[in-house]
C-alpha cells in the first residue's frame, strides 16, 4: 500500500480525520521549507501538501498568490522543491508529500522525467489544479508508472455522474472543494458541504478530504464531522508570510497552529 | 478543379483540440459552466432564430458590413502588390472586438445570467463589453492590468461612462495575462450569476472555437467583397495577432482556399533578440496557460515570462490554440514586427490614407510596408484594419514629447 493510501486507511480504521497541511515552497524562503515541513508534522498533521509556486495562479486567493510572488522572486523552481522533498525525507521518511501546483510546471519538465524524479525525492503524490481529468491521462500515465497518486478535485458545481467518473479515475483521495471560489475564500458553507459530500460518497469510494476556505477550529471541526480529512493551506501560508521578517519564529508558530486544528478535529 | 477533392477543414475535435493545442485545462469548478456554454452554442449557432438576432445587431448596431477599402497612395507609394484594408476600425466602439461582445452577450442573455465579465489589454475588449452590457442591461465588471490601466486612459473612462465597475489587477506583469488570471478568480467564484466573456480566441474551449464563429463576419464579408470588387480572390491575408481573433476571423472563411496565403503579425517589441517581446509563435514553446495548450513565452521552469509592446492589446504572452495548430500545419505563416516599425506604419497609414490605425493593427500595416513592394503588382492583399488608434493618440504623442 502507498504511503498516501496507508495514512488515510490508518486515520479512516480508528475513526479520526486526517490533516493535510499546505504550505507554499520557498515561502518566505527556500531555507524555511523544510523546517516548516516538519513543524508541521509535530503539531500533528498526517499529510503534507507543497505549493509549487507558479507565475499564474489562477485559482488562488491573495494569500498564496503572495506567497508565490515571494518564492519565485527567490529564484523557487519546479526542480528546487523537488530538492526540498528529498531533504525532509531524509529526516521522516512516513509522512505523505503532495505536491500542488499547475500543469505548466510539469510539463515543462516533462510528464515522465517529473515522475521519475519526484519518485526519487520521496514525493506521494500530486494535485494538479488546472488539470481535469479529461486531460490528465498522459499525465496520470507517467506518475502511476512510479506507484504516484494524481488527486482529483471535485467541485459544488460538478455533476454526480461527473464525480463518478472522476473518483473511478482518481487514486490516494478526493480533493473536494469546498465552495466556489478560489482558496482562501471567507464563505464557507457547511451544511452545503455536509450536503454535497454525502451525495459524492455515494459514487465515491476514495476517501474525501475537504479543502478551501478551512480558516480556524470552529470551520475545521465543522468540515471533519463529514469528511474523512481536512486540508488547510491559506492561514498557514499566512503565518508564515507575517512572520518573514523573523523566520526563526515560523516552526513555532506552524505546530501550534496545527496542534489547535488537530485538536479541532480529534475532539468532535 | 484544384483542391476539390480535399476534405474540408474541420476543426476543433473532440474536447475542443486543435490538433495537439486548445483543450480544457481549468479549475474543476468551470468545466460544468463550460459544458452549459458548449451546448448552449452548439445549439444555437445554426439556429435561425438566433443567426437572424444576431445578424440584425451586427447590421443595425455594430454597422457591418465594413468596408473593404481600397488604398491607392498606400498601394502606390509602397510600388508593390495591390492594398486593400478590411475596415474593422469603422465597427461601432472602434475595433473588431464588439463582433464577439455582440454575439456573446446574446448568450448571456439566453442562459439568463445577469452580470458578465471580462478582461482587456487595450481596453477595446473591454469597451466592447461594457457595451453590449449597457444595451441589453446586465452588470458588467472588467478586470485590467494597472499598467495598461495608465496607458488606455481614455478606454477607462468610456467603460465607466458605460456603467462598468474597472478594477484593477495588480499582481505579476499587471497587464492582459494577470487581468485574464482575476477574470477567472472572479469567474469560479459567481460562476452561478456569470458569464465570462473572453475577449479573443484563446482560453478552454468552447471559447477558440465560438470566438472564431464570431469574428468570421470579418473573413465572409472580406471573401465576396474581394470577389466583387476583383472577380477573384485575394493572394494574401495579414492581420496582428495578440490572441488571435481578429486573424482568425479574417483568415477562418479562406482556409480551404488555397491559393490565399495568410500572414500573423506578432509583436516583436524591442525586437526579438531581447525578451522584450509579444511574440509566442516566433520565440515560444507549447505549454499550458488560461485554460489552453498552446505556445507560450515561458522559462526553462514553466513559468511564464514578462511580455511586452507597445500595443497593450498584443501584449500577451499567449495566443489561441488555432493558430498554434496554423503554424505547426503551415496553414499561415507568423512573423513579427518591432515596436519602432508599427511606429512607423501608424504615421504611415496617417499619412497617406487619411485613416489613424491602432498601435495593434499598425503591426499588420507594418509587415505590409515592408513586404509589398517585394510583391507584383497585380497581387492582391488584404490587411485586417482591427481598430482605430484614437486610444493611442496620448502613447504617440508623449513619444514625440508632447503632452495632450
Ligand atoms: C484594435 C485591436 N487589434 C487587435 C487586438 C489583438 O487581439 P486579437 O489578436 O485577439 O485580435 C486588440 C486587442 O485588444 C485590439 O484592440
Amino acid at each position: 500500500m502507498s504511503r498516501l493510501a496507508a495514512t488515510l486507511a490508518a486515520r479512516l480504521a480508528g475513526g479520526t480525520r486526517a490533516l493535510t497541511a499546505f504550505i507554499t515552497a520557498g515561502d518566505p524562503g527556500p531555507e524555511a521549507t523544510v523546517p516548516a515541513l516538519h513543524a508541521l508534522v509535530r503539531g500533528g498533521a498526517d499529510i503534507v501538501e507543497l505549493g509549487v509556486p507558479f507565475s499564474d495562479p489562477e485559482a488562488e486567493g491573495p494569500s498564496i498568490q503572495r506567497s508565490s510572488e515571494r518564492a519565485l522572486a527567490n529564484g523557487v523552481t519546479l526542480a528546487s522543491v523537488l530538492d526540498m522533498t528529498r531533504e525532509f525525507r531524509n529526516g521522516n521518511d512516513v509522512t505523505p508529500v503532495v505536491l500542488m501546483g499547475y500543469l505548466n510546471s510539469v510539463m515543462r519538465m516533462g510528464y515522465e522525467a517529473f515522475a521519475c524524479r519526484a519518485r526519487e525525492a520521496g514525493v506521494d503524490g500530486l494535485i494538479v489544479v488546472n488539470l481535469p481529468p479529461e486531460e490528465a491521462a498522459e499525465a496520470q500515465a507517467s506518475l502511476a508508472r512510479q506507484d504516484l497518486d494524481l488527486i482529483f478535485l471535485v467541485a459544488p458545481t460538478t455533476s454526480s455522474e461527473r464525480a463518478a467518473r472522476i473518483a473511478q479515475r482518481g487514486s490516494g483521495f478526493i480533493y473536494y472543494v469546498s465552495l466556489k471560489g478560489v482558496t482562501g475564500a471567507r464563505h464557507l458553507d457547511t451544511a452545503d458541504v455536509a450536503r454535497n459530500i454525502s451525495a459524492l460518497r455515494e459514487v465515491c469510494s476514495l476517501p474525501v478530504q475537504v479543502g478551501f476556505g478551512i480558516r480556524d477550529a470552529e470551520s475545521a471541526r465543522a468540515v471533519a464531522r463529514v469528511a474523512d480529512g481536512i486540508v488547510v493551506g491559506s492561514m498557514l501560508v499566512d503565518v508564515m508570510g507575517e512572520r518573514r521578517d523573523d523566520p526563526a519564529s515560523i516552526p513555532a508558530a506552524l505546530e501550534k497552529r496545527v496542534a489547535l486544528l488537530r485538536d479541532a478535529i480529534d475532539t468532535l | 478543379m484544384a483542391g476539390t477533392n480535399k476534405t474540408p477543414y474541420r476543426e476543433p475535435r473532440r474536447g475542443g483540440r486543435f490538433g495537439p493545442y486548445g483543450g480544457r485545462f481549468v479549475a474543476e469548478t468551470l468545466m460544468h459552466a463550460l459544458d452549459q456554454l458548449t451546448t448552449l452554442y452548439e445549439a444555437l449557432k445554426d439556429d435561425d432564430d438566433f443567426r437572424r438576432e444576431l445578424d440584425h445587431d451586427l447590421a443595425s448596431y455594430v454597422g457591418r458590413p465594413t468596408p473593404l477599402y481600397l488604398a491607392e497612395r498606400l498601394t502606390a507609394e509602397l510600388g508593390g502588390a495591390k492594398i486593400y484594408l478590411k475596415r474593422e476600425d469603422l465597427n461601432h466602439t472602434g475595433a473588431h472586438k464588439i463582433n464577439n461582445t455582440v454575439g456573446q452577450a446574446l448568450l448571456a442573455k439566453r442562459m439568463g445570467k445577469p452580470r458578465i465579465i471580462a478582461e482587456t489589454g487595450a481596453g477595446q475588449h473591454g469597451v466592447a463589453t461594457a457595451t453590449v452590457a449597457a444595451r441589453i442591461g446586465l452588470e458588467c465588471r472588467v478586470y485590467m492590468g494597472s499598467e495598461d490601466i495608465a496607458r488606455q486612459s481614455a478606454n477607462v473612462y468610456r467603460m465607466k461612462m458605460l456603467g462598468a465597475q474597472v478594477v484593477p489587477v495588480e499582481s505579476g506583469s499587471k497587464t492582459l495575462k494577470d487581468a485574464m488570471n482575476d477574470a477567472m478568480r472572479d469567474w469560479v467564484t459567481n460562476v452561478d450569476t456569470t458569464h465570462y466573456i473572453i475577449g479573443s480566441v484563446a482560453g478552454p474551449h468552447p471559447y477558440p472555437m465560438m470566438v472564431r464563429d464570431f469574428q468570421a463576419v470579418i473573413g465572409r464579408e472580406a471573401r465576396s467583397q474581394c470577389l466583387g470588387l476583383e472577380g477573384r480572390l485575394p493572394d494574401l491575408l495579414v492581420a496582428c495577432i495578440g490572441g488571435g481573433s481578429n486573424a482568425m476571423g479574417l483568415f477562418y472563411p479562406f482556409v480551404d482556399d488555397e491559393g490565399v496565403d495568410m500572414v500573423g503579425v506578432e509583436a516583436a517589441g524591442l525586437g526579438l533578440g531581447t525578451e522584450q517581446h509579444a511574440a509566442p509563435l516566433n520565440a515560444g514553446t507549447p505549454g499550458v496557460l488560461h485554460g489552453q495548450h498552446t505556445y507560450l513565452m515561458q522559462d526553462q521552469d514553466g513559468q511564464i515570462m514578462q511580455t511586452h509592446s507597445i500595443s497593450a492589446g498584443l501584449d500577451y504572452p499567449g495566443v489561441g490554440p488555432e493558430h498554434a495548430y496554423w503554424k505547426d500545419i503551415g496553414r499561415a505563416r507568423y512573423t513579427a514586427v518591432t515596436d519602432d516599425e508599427a511606429l512607423e506604419a501608424f504615421r504611415l497609414l496617417n499619412r497617406t490614407e487619411g485613416i489613424l490605425p491602432a498601435l495593434e493593427s499598425s503591426h499588420a500595416v507594418a509587415w505590409v510596408a515592408r513586404e509589398a513592394p517585394k510583391m507584383a503588382t497585380a497581387d492582391i492583399v488584404i490587411v485586417n484594419l482591427s481598430g482605430r488608434g484614437d486610444k493611442d493618440i496620448n502613447t504617440v504623442a508623449e513619444l514625440d514629447g508632447i503632452g495632450l
